[in-house]
């Protein structure tokens, strides 16, 4: 996983890559979160010089988006499916299971720092419900065994 | 020896384990002195027998699953490679009902061809629809598909030939062609499949678009949700443009055209075509009002082509073998084919293609086999999260753009999401309403405020509190949402909250039911 630290130099170089592009804003954002796990709130400003954009607009625009983090992860983030085909299969249990297993909620990580807990709506692995991605890697057909044991081989 | 296996490297087979069985057959393949071609293609759509292996023998392709890493040395023993006897052994692919009673038009190659092979796409059809469209003028191609009856496979189902029409008839020294790809309704993943398992179909669409509408710039807007068909359209792109079918002479023509991929970032509004075009600008992603028309002005205030990935899609085979040929399948004004996807609660699950019109009921029952928890069917929900959910009462309605309409529900994207009996619908209604909470962009008022009161009636409807006042208060909200809302999220959450309420009103009651969920 991206290291949570950032520095000002690679994120202007970051923003200098993408800035000419036709609609440069998610492109940024994504490589900035790509490369620090996050958006950290202090690119905001760089962002909106660049852009010739004001910081309430940028402010505004990474905020609009789900993915976006204001905050560093853990080491692996879990994206369990919230959405009807998961819930047709059982989906609301497994993610009450799931949130005990880490006593974490929502967008949180757990409280050594190895895993974040985030709700995705879908993952188009809607044939093979219930369904998460782990670390960007699909995983189907879950039920509460085979996620305690994906969640506990990450975080060994 | 050699011997050529085809894997599917589709995202929902990687769920399932299908890495994980490619690595475990290289490994026993190279222990046992045989030289294995291994091709990792898209996936047949045939889910619950995935990872599903394909072996090429004398008699075709022969398939075996659903195999699992630990069942790779018991099939090598039993001759796997020469096709020979298994448990897991399926046959010939296309023996398989769920597919043999299908008809594959758009998805004709998802699961054969390699889906980054320019040859392989060549020798199985591709490009010739973009061949024929380069021997055509532009109104030609636009009328061509005007006729074969194409509506968006989106879910809005407008005529996507008018759409280019306006484009073409529309001045402007830089126009646009946008690939929605923001395949966001829980219960589809037919734009996934083509993405990752035959990306140079929408590729040659696209273009195919550019040049009928004289746009020489595409975007794919892809959801982030989907990493791994991000990056089969971007590898699939730069193949097109080494091979000269992007760039600034498609095919040797004098037309440029090329296509670069974007990706969002987990707003589901974006699917929502001028949300998708304020995100694509690097906004928010906010509904516009129309008009204007995107066809007038779209992407960057240009002439812009906005489809859904089945409909580009969709197009190249109506050029290559004619817009009559497209229409013939179908019924009323629904023509042509719908990749319907059976998801869920459901035995077989997967994409099936077939023309308009088979009703509900063949789909669920005959098809699906019903439910993967063998309960009875109780509710299924057709077109995403803003989709009606339908009792097995209208099981008979054909599945058809206007006959769907005519009952108070939508196709939608083709997504059919399965529930068994132990669904409880009043929290599906609740959910309905948090979902347009969550997402709702915030422009218009029915759906930024709408949704929120409306999850906190239900919640009362469920705590027993002045049910029947709050149950007209829903459907007064309802009513405003529809009628009021700029776009279809809030103006559709009232289908899933109306269908639930009216057929399954039980639901709603101080039942004993609710009264144990509780």
């Amino acid at each position: 996983m991206p290291s949570p630290s950032w520095s000002k130099e690679r994120a202007e170089a970051i923003i200098e890559a993408h800035r000419r592009r036709e609609g440069a804003a998610l492109p940024i954002l994504h490589a900035l979160q790509e490369a620090f796990g996050y958006v950290p709130e202090d690119t905001v400003p760089l962002i909106a010089e660049a852009l010739n954009l004001t910081r309430a607009e940028v402010h505004g625009i990474v905020t609009f988006y789900h993915d976006f983090r204001h905050a560093p992860p853990g080491r692996h983030v879990l994206k369990l499916c919230r959405a009807e085909a998961c819930q047709s299969m059982g989906g609301d249990a497994l993610a009450e299971a799931a949130q005990a297993r880490l006593q974490a909620g929502w967008g949180e990580t757990t409280g050594d720092g190895s895993l974040t807990l985030e709700p995705v709506y879908c993952l188009g692995l809607c044939a093979c419900a219930p369904a998460a991605m782990l670390d960007g890697k699909p995983v189907g057909r879950l039920d509460a065994k085979r996620l305690a044991a994906l969640v506990d081989g990450a975080r060994r | 020896m050699t011997a050529r296996v085809y894997i599917p490297a589709d995202s929902g087979a990687l769920a399932v384990g299908a890495d994980e069985v490619a690595t475990a057959l290289v490994a026993a393949a190279r222990r046992r002195n045989v030289v294995l071609d291994l091709v990792r293609t898209g996936s047949r759509g045939l889910y619950w027998l995935e990872p599903m292996v394909e072996v090429e023998t004398k008699a075709g392709r022969i398939a075996y699953g659903p195999v699992g890493a630990d069942d790779v040395e018991g099939l090598l023993d039993a001759g796997l490679l020469q096709g020979g006897g298994h448990a897991l052994r399926i046959g010939r692919p296309e023996e398989v009902p769920f597919l043999k009673r299908q008809t594959r038009l758009t998805f004709a190659r998802c699961g054969i061809t390699d889906p980054l092979s320019i040859a392989d796409y060549r020798a199985h059809g591709g490009f010739v629809g973009l061949e024929r469209a380069l021997a055509l003028a532009p109104a030609a191609i636009v009328e061509e598909v005007v006729q074969s009856g194409l509506r968006g496979r989106g879910g809005a189902g407008f005529p996507t030939g008018i759409k280019w029409r306006t484009v073409l008839q529309t001045d402007g020294a830089q126009k646009y062609i946008v690939c929605n790809a923001d395949e966001g309704d829980s219960g589809t993943f037919a734009d996934r499949m083509i993405m990752e398992g035959d990306p140079l179909v929408l590729i040659e669409g696209m273009a195919i678009a550019g040049i009928a509408t004289g746009a020489s710039k595409g975007y794919v807007y892809i959801r982030s949700e989907y990493p791994h068909a991000v990056a089969a359209m971007a590898a699939a792109v730069a193949a097109a443009r080494r091979e000269g079918y992007l760039g600034p002479a498609v095919a040797g023509s004098a037309h440029p055209f090329d296509i670069e991929i974007r990706v969002g970032a987990g707003a589901y509004v974006c699917g929502e075509e001028t949300a998708l075009l304020d995100s694509l600008e690097g906004k928010r992603g906010m509904v516009r009002a129309k008009p204007p028309l995107p066809a007038h002005r779209g992407l960057f205030g240009k002439p812009t082509v906005i489809n859904n990935v089945i409909s580009f899609a969709s197009v190249p085979i109506i050029l290559s073998s004619g817009a009559a040929f497209y229409r013939d399948f179908g019924m009323g004004r629904s023509r042509g084919t719908m990749p319907i996807q059976l998801a869920g609660n459901v035995k077989r699950g997967g994409l099936f293609e077939a023309a308009f019109g088979l009703t509900l009921g063949e789909l669920v029952d005959d098809i699906a086999g019903g439910t993967a928890s063998g309960r009875p069917v109780r509710a299924v929900q057709v077109g995403g999260p803003l989709g009606a959910y339908f009792p097995r009462a209208l099981f008979d309605t054909p599945f058809d753009y206007e006959a769907f309409t005519a009952r108070d529900g939508l196709i939608g994207h083709g997504g059919i999401v399965v529930f068994d009996d132990t669904v409880d619908m009043a929290r599906q209604a609740r959910f309905a309403m948090e979902f347009c909470a969550v997402e709702s962009c915030g422009k218009c008022t029915p759906c930024r405020i709408g949704s929120t009161r409306g999850a906190e009636v239900i919640d009362r409807i469920r705590g027993g509190e002045e049910r029947e006042a709050n149950i007209a208060l829903v459907e007064d909200l309802c009513n405003t949402m529809k009628l009021g809302s700029l776009c279809a999220l809030g103006g559709f959450t009232p289908y899933p909250v109306m269908s639930a309420l009216k057929h399954f009103p039980e639901d709603f009651g101080a039942s004993p039911r609710l009264a144990a969920a509780e």
